[in-house]
């Protein structure tokens, strides 16, 4: 198993993802003799998990079942044990492709790593920062775990003052920074000199309004602002009663056309979708820029 | 310096290349002929020039439909550097014709905005010169042609690409009628590495978008296809890919023997045609040379035609064999079709805990597919879901979103498989791997 390739069966060492129900998953390190505690029961390992096929069915101790999943970036970002504020799945997709991120890319980043090791391998490569040193030890050896580490250098340090540590080599840069106009420059200076793509999510719109300045300033072209957001449709089957506005008034002048009229029903069912009540209204504003060739 | 322009090689304009071109927010998607004159925005211009520039470089276009590269500028202003590329010259005229405009002052700021948009589009004749890439050419169809892309919005691709997982070295089918967006984009994803196969109504694959992506020769080593004519004899085991006796097929052909010409590469069926060749070598012994060289030619058509069908048999029997195992990791829906047959007859080809995505312009198709898989099994984490999207005009004291945004684009169904419901106890599992699932950058198959 890896986060950026594809494998059959579930092995020691792995990390699955386990499915339990409708926005129901856990992450599981799969190890020899570990057991995983479930609202179902407990999973172990050893005889439910190593060696069965990803996503198989798993009986567990108490009776109820789940699923167990190849982990994806995508599962992975709503399943990971939250460090900080993280981007989901549709600010991600977008990224990706405005980046024009693909197989060969380099890329500098401080936090949408599995999803870029997963679009740049296997012969791209990502620098991606982070400022506190726990976190980039910790980053570090997930990446080791997902045996992704081979795609990725992490470097402890800020990225605002130091920069990524590279210098043109990047086809892209992604910043997810508080304050992204520092970094502009830096970001600059990692890309190749034939040019490149940059892209700054930010929550606020006075830090667009600056980062769009500072990208206009060192000579970035085609700044483009844009924010999307996801609408879920809950699809439903409802059922609306119909109201009784009395015998109709022919069938008292017609009986004959009131035989052939059908009873009165009581109630329509259909399949409908509803929105669920209150949706992400706001992630973050996503700037995007292409560095002309300097 | 020599090294510079090795270097550059990658990144400069060859003949035979497919660029898009671009000026402001319109792109089209051309290939440099040359001595081919192109139209673009109203206007008419070759681009022999353009060889041997620097891709994203910005020409004028002068008298005579030459293209002329145009120093890059260094812009004043914001708003300048939002078109990069507007000749001064240009600025001079606009400027002049905004003051001797009348009305100009009274305007407010939008319209006087649109007023300058308007005239430095009617003045405008520059053209940038662009690499193509998925998110080029999904804006470009976007903006261009949205019905050739059953109205596929960029961002919507984007969120197909991501929830698809599709990455290098998978195994990836793909059905559309987008006009090879989707395949191109799926193609760009994948670098080369693992296979897509596209299945297709019909019966040939539309491929068009494809080329407009540039990919390198190799890519299309990966590249597959397979009608779905035949998926429901694939899934029972009796579809057929073995060679044939040739004399066998000819009679299947239609018959167009009207239409012949004396091009050797025309694909020509018919048995008329088979039956001519046999009889005009025939009994009476006649030498008539006109006569010997129409049948060297119709023999030369028959071995082509046998040739082309074997191919054609070969590549049938390949996309098969990668099928056949039912173990494909990705499958990207995006058609004018009925998506709920679609997607229950392509799911079986996935391997469990894989996912799949389904584009849809209209909402109630995906809800039947939605409600279809639930009743079925074997599928979770379904998603209905479209995305909104909304552009920002960010300049100093006028930040806003922008006035006008995209309606809608599209639905999409996203899931992951998992295994049918019989849970398999720890010691009977599949012996290995199924062959040759992963295919590298030289194609050894077919």
């Amino acid at each position: 198993m890896s986060f950026v390739e594809y494998s059959d069966f579930i092995q020691d060492g792995d990390v699955a993802v386990v499915y339990l129900g409708h926005e129901s998953m856990m992450p599981v390190k799969v190890q020899q003799g570990a057991q995983t505690q479930t609202r179902y029961g407990a999973i172990r390992h050893t005889t439910d998990l190593i060696g069965q096929r990803y996503g198989s069915k798993v009986t567990c101790s108490k009776g109820g079942w789940v699923y167990v999943l190849h982990p994806t970036p995508e599962l992975w970002t709503v399943t990971l044990p939250h460090r900080t504020q993280i981007l989901y799945t549709t600010d991600i997709a977008t990224i990706t492709m405005m980046l024009e991120l693909k197989p060969g890319s380099v890329v500098c980043d401080g936090s949408l790593s599995h999803a870029i090791l997963r679009t740049i391998a296997p012969t791209g490569y990502l620098h991606t920062v982070e400022f506190h040193q726990q976190r980039a030890e910790k980053v570090a050896e997930e990446f080791k775990e997902h045996r992704v580490d081979h795609l990725v250098t992490v470097r402890n340090q800020d990225v605002c003052k130091d920069g990524f540590g590279v210098t043109g080599v990047a086809d892209a840069v992604f910043l997810d920074i508080p304050s992204p106009w520092e970094a502009v420059r830096h970001a600059k200076t990692a890309m190749k000199k034939q040019g490149g793509r940059v892209c700054s999510f930010s929550p606020c719109i006075e830090q667009v309004q600056r980062t769009c300045e500072a990208l206009v300033d060192q000579g970035f072209e085609e700044v483009s602002t844009v924010e999307i957001l996801l609408r879920v449709h809950d699809v439903r089957t409802i059922s609306l009663p119909l109201p009784d506005f009395g015998p109709d008034s022919l069938a008292q002048t017609q009986p004959d056309i009131a035989e052939k009229t059908p009873p009165i029903q009581a109630s329509v069912t259909m399949k409908t979708t509803i929105p669920p009540r209150e949706i992400p209204g706001h992630t973050g504003y996503l700037t995007f820029a292409t560095k002309p060739r300097t | 310096m020599a090294d510079n322009v090795d270097e550059d090689s990658q990144y400069r304009i060859k003949e035979g290349d497919y660029v898009v071109l671009k000026r402001g927010d319109v792109f089209k998607a051309v290939q440099i002929q040359l001595k081919k004159k192109v139209i673009f925005e109203k206007q008419w211009f070759f681009l022999d020039k353009a060889v041997g520039q620097l891709y994203s470089s910005t020409f004028e276009i002068v008298s005579g439909g030459i293209l002329q590269p145009l120093k890059p500028k260094h812009t004043e202003g914001p708003a300048d550097a939002k078109e990069a590329g507007t000749d001064n010259r240009n600025i001079e005229i606009i400027q002049q014709l905004i003051e001797n405009s009348s009305t100009f002052r009274d305007k407010t700021e939008y319209a006087q905005d649109k007023y300058i948009k308007k005239k430095k589009k009617k003045y405008e004749n520059t053209v940038t010169i662009l690499k193509p890439s998925c998110r080029i050419l999904a804006m470009m169809y976007h903006g261009r042609e949205p019905g050739k892309i059953c109205h596929l919005r960029y961002d919507t691709l984007a969120q197909m690409l991501t929830l698809g997982n599709i990455h290098a070295g998978s195994k990836v089918l793909v059905f559309e009628t987008c006009a090879g967006l989707v395949l191109g984009s799926v193609m760009e994803r994948m670098g080369g590495y693992g296979s897509v196969i596209q299945m297709y109504p019909g019966g040939g694959p539309v491929r068009a978008g494809v080329e407009s992506f540039g990919f390198p020769e190799h890519f299309h080593d990966m590249l597959h296809e397979f009608p779905i004519c035949h998926v429901s004899a694939l899934l029972a085991g009796t579809l057929d890919t073995t060679a044939k006796d040739p004399s066998a097929d000819s009679k299947k052909s239609d018959t167009s023997a009207e239409e012949e010409q004396n091009q050797p590469e025309a694909e020509r069926r018919g048995s008329p045609e088979e039956q001519s060749m046999e009889t005009s070598t025939g009994a009476d012994g006649s030498h008539d040379p006109e006569k010997d060289e129409r049948e060297k030619l119709k023999e030369a058509r028959a071995q082509g035609k046998k040739v082309k069908q074997e191919e054609k048999r070969k590549k049938l029997a390949a996309a098969a064999a990668l099928l056949e195992g039912r173990n494909a990791d990705g499958l990207v829906i995006a058609s004018r079709f009925h998506p709920c047959p679609v997607l229950m007859g392509l799911l079986k080809f996935l391997s469990p805990s894989r996912p799949f995505v389904v584009y849809s312009q209209y909402k109630e198709a995906l809800i039947e597919c939605y409600t279809k898989l639930k009743d079925h099994g074997g599928t979770v984490n379904l998603r209905l879901t479209d995305t909104w999207l909304r552009h920002y005009q960010v300049l100093p004291n006028r930040t806003h979103p922008v006035l006008l945004m995209s309606g809608g684009g599209g639905y999409l169904l996203s899931g992951t498989t998992v295994a049918a419901d019989c849970s398999k106890p720890a010691g009977s599992q599949q012996a290995g791997e199924p062959a040759a699932k992963r295919l590298k950058l030289t194609d050894t198959e077919g």
